[in-house]
């Protein structure tokens, strides 16, 4: 094949085309939903899905999702973000506390130990799920935030990852030179290390974010109480009720659209605002100087 | 992946002296930083798994309570047509779904990454974007689109005048689950893939390029070997994926309530035992069956791959 610039030009533009239908596929959905958002429970039925109606009530079905019963989509909202956000740092944090301290330090049982962690990344999560909900109704905190942010502390992948990034991105000569000059270990992590990081850090932040904020199975089985819910399991009660009944529980179905639209901005806002970090931090394995 | 591990750090000084004092202090500092993860890692991970294995080991009596029944619970779950039918399925659901997703996150992520493909960035991040999706929501959604009612291959069917399609009959449904899957995880998979060929050394291929190998054979022989290691990865947890298949078809019975019984997948099984049947014992034995299952399969499939690869 010639390699002048046009034969080039005409493969990019067969290229686009074809990556622009996958584009399609993926984007579409989320399309169908944002338009069904603005719709009354009627008109999703009598227009066509993939065009918005006459009438707008987009905002009206906020509302209503936020005032129904109580209120209490509001508080499935914050308890997500409560959840996720205090399971995302934790796990982070210990993630790099330990990566560092496997890629940084020489002590007995450094690789066994590392390779314990390894071997455990293919054990399901669901798999713990159930003997960890019976472990947990013997201590008393099912049906508690507890049994959802406890489990959610444990990213075998995360270490995994930050002791990849912290053996390249943590230069050896600056720990010296801050050790020489008299400051703690501790010290050194949070002012030295903590940068050098960063990229790392995000990474695995906003993936055990999305691992809680999506998860289904745990707070499913843990919780019973309502008001406890996370936004996937408050979703999924409604959607039960929306298909069960009739009359005004069809009213439902559009807050269920609604609801679920609502659950999807705020990681694709963090996705999309935090691409340039977490983007670099995946590329841990070939980060080099 | 076990390679991972053999590299061991450096020992942070060489001077003689007082290497002794020094290494001392460096294992103190070392257990310091990785006691914390362990220890959560131990109450929150070792011990369900450790108390999986060992309830499965009982049996609960309507009289009498709780007994030791041996392997009584795994001869069982060997004999469980509802559990193997349920184990069969997911290997299907395996077979088909995980090489489609993976051919087309690979075939994105190269595009992607070929430098001749135009607006790459919009075509990243917006295949990505599924991902950011809750399955949950993914579910319902897809379960809207698919439905007969106000889903939009129904409104095209009508136009058209035909009937409209089912995607949750027996027949379609396990391919219907297999859609919404591959629609959440491609751009995670993509990602991942991306970010490995972004950090092949651009001399591997450049001298390629000089002597007139098309991208498409660049691509072939060159990057997707280079990326491996990235691949194997997203085997793993496409295995562990397929495996614990939970939430789609839980929230699809729903609106296929006579096509996906209480056993579709074996994840489905050990919950509705658990929480509906109050078969504790026997749902800790299929939970922990389910992951030696999913870590045999994974671990087959990195010894395979790894020899086929060396020889």
């Amino acid at each position: 094949m010639s390699q002048t610039a046009s034969p080039t030009d005409r493969r990019s533009n067969l290229l686009t085309l074809g990556m622009l239908a996958l584009l399609l596929y993926f984007l579409l959905p989320l399309f169908w939903l944002v338009v069904s958002a603005t719709k009354t429970t009627s008109d999703l039925f009598s227009t066509f899905g993939l065009w918005f109606s006459g009438d707008f009530s987009l905002v009206q079905n906020i509302r209503d999702t936020f005032t129904f019963d109580g209120g209490v989509y509001g508080r499935w909202m914050l308890n997500t973000l409560f959840y996720s956000v205090v399971s995302a740092v934790g796990a982070t944090l210990l993630a790099a506390l330990g990566g560092y301290g496997f890629a940084k330090f020489r002590f007995r049982g450094n690789n066994a130990l590392f390779g314990v962690v390894l071997g455990s990344i293919m054990v399901p999560a669901t798999a713990l799920a159930i003997p960890t909900y019976l472990l947990f109704s013997k201590a008393g905190i099912v049906n508690t935030p507890w049994a959802i942010i406890l489990p959610s502390l444990v990213s075998p992948f995360g270490l995994y990852l930050m002791r990849v990034y912290a053996q390249d991105a943590v230069a050896d000569t600056i720990l010296e030179a801050a050790r020489l000059d008299g400051a703690g270990e501790i010290r050194i992590f949070f002012q030295v290390v903590m940068r050098s990081l960063s990229p790392g850090l995000v990474t695995v932040l906003l993936f055990t974010l999305v691992a809680t904020w999506n998860n289904y199975f745990l707070p499913l089985i843990m919780l019973n109480d309502p008001k406890l819910y996370p936004i996937t399991v408050g979703l999924s009660s409604w959607s039960s009720q929306a298909v069960g009944g009739s009359g005004s529980s069809a009213e439902l179905l559009a807050l269920v659209v609604t609801g679920s639209l609502l659950s999807v901005v705020p990681l694709i806002a963090a996705f999309l605002l935090l691409q340039r970090y977490w983007q670099s931090g995946l590329t841990a394995g070939g980060v080099k100087e | 992946m076990s390679t991972t591990t053999s590299s061991p750090p450096r020992p942070a000084t060489r001077r003689k002296e007082t290497s002794t004092n020094i290494d001392r202090s460096q294992a103190r500092a070392g257990y310091m930083f990785v006691t914390p993860f362990l220890v959560i890692f131990l109450l929150f991970f070792l011990l369900p798994l450790v108390y999986a294995a060992y309830l499965s080991l009982f049996r609960e009596q309507l009289i009498g309570g709780t007994v030791f029944a041996g392997f009584e619970n795994y001869t069982r779950a060997f004999t469980d047509d509802r559990l193997l039918e349920g184990l069969f399925r997911v290997v299907r659901f395996f077979l088909i779904q995980v090489p489609i997703m993976l051919l087309l996150a690979l075939l994105a992520a190269l595009a992607i990454d070929s430098g001749v493909l135009r607006f790459s960035k919009v075509f990243r991040i917006g295949i990505f974007i599924p991902y950011a999706v809750p399955s949950v929501v993914a579910t319902l959604m897809w379960g809207y689109l698919y439905g007969r009612d106000f889903g939009p291959f129904a409104d095209l069917s009508d136009a058209i005048g035909t009937a409209a399609p089912n995607f949750l009959s027996d027949k379609v449904v396990l391919g219907s689950i297999a859609n919404i899957v591959t629609w959440e995880f491609t751009g995670y998979n993509m990602i991942i893939l991306y970010a490995a060929l972004r950090s092949i050394s651009t001399d591997l291929y450049e001298a390629a390029a000089v002597d007139g190998a098309s991208s498409w054979r660049i691509a072939w022989n060159i990057k997707v070997p280079a990326i491996r290691p990235a691949l194997f990865l997203c085997l793993i947890f496409s295995i562990i994926g397929s495996f614990q298949l939970f939430a789609e078809p839980q929230l699809l019975q729903r609106l296929a309530p006579n096509v996906i019984d209480s056993a579709y997948t074996p994840n489905l099984y050990a919950y509705t035992l658990a929480f509906t049947g109050q078969e504790v014992n026997y749902a800790a034995a299929v939970s922990f069956l389910l992951g030696l299952v999913i870590v045999i399969a994974s671990y087959s499939i990195l010894f395979l791959t790894n020899r086929r690869s060396s020889s």
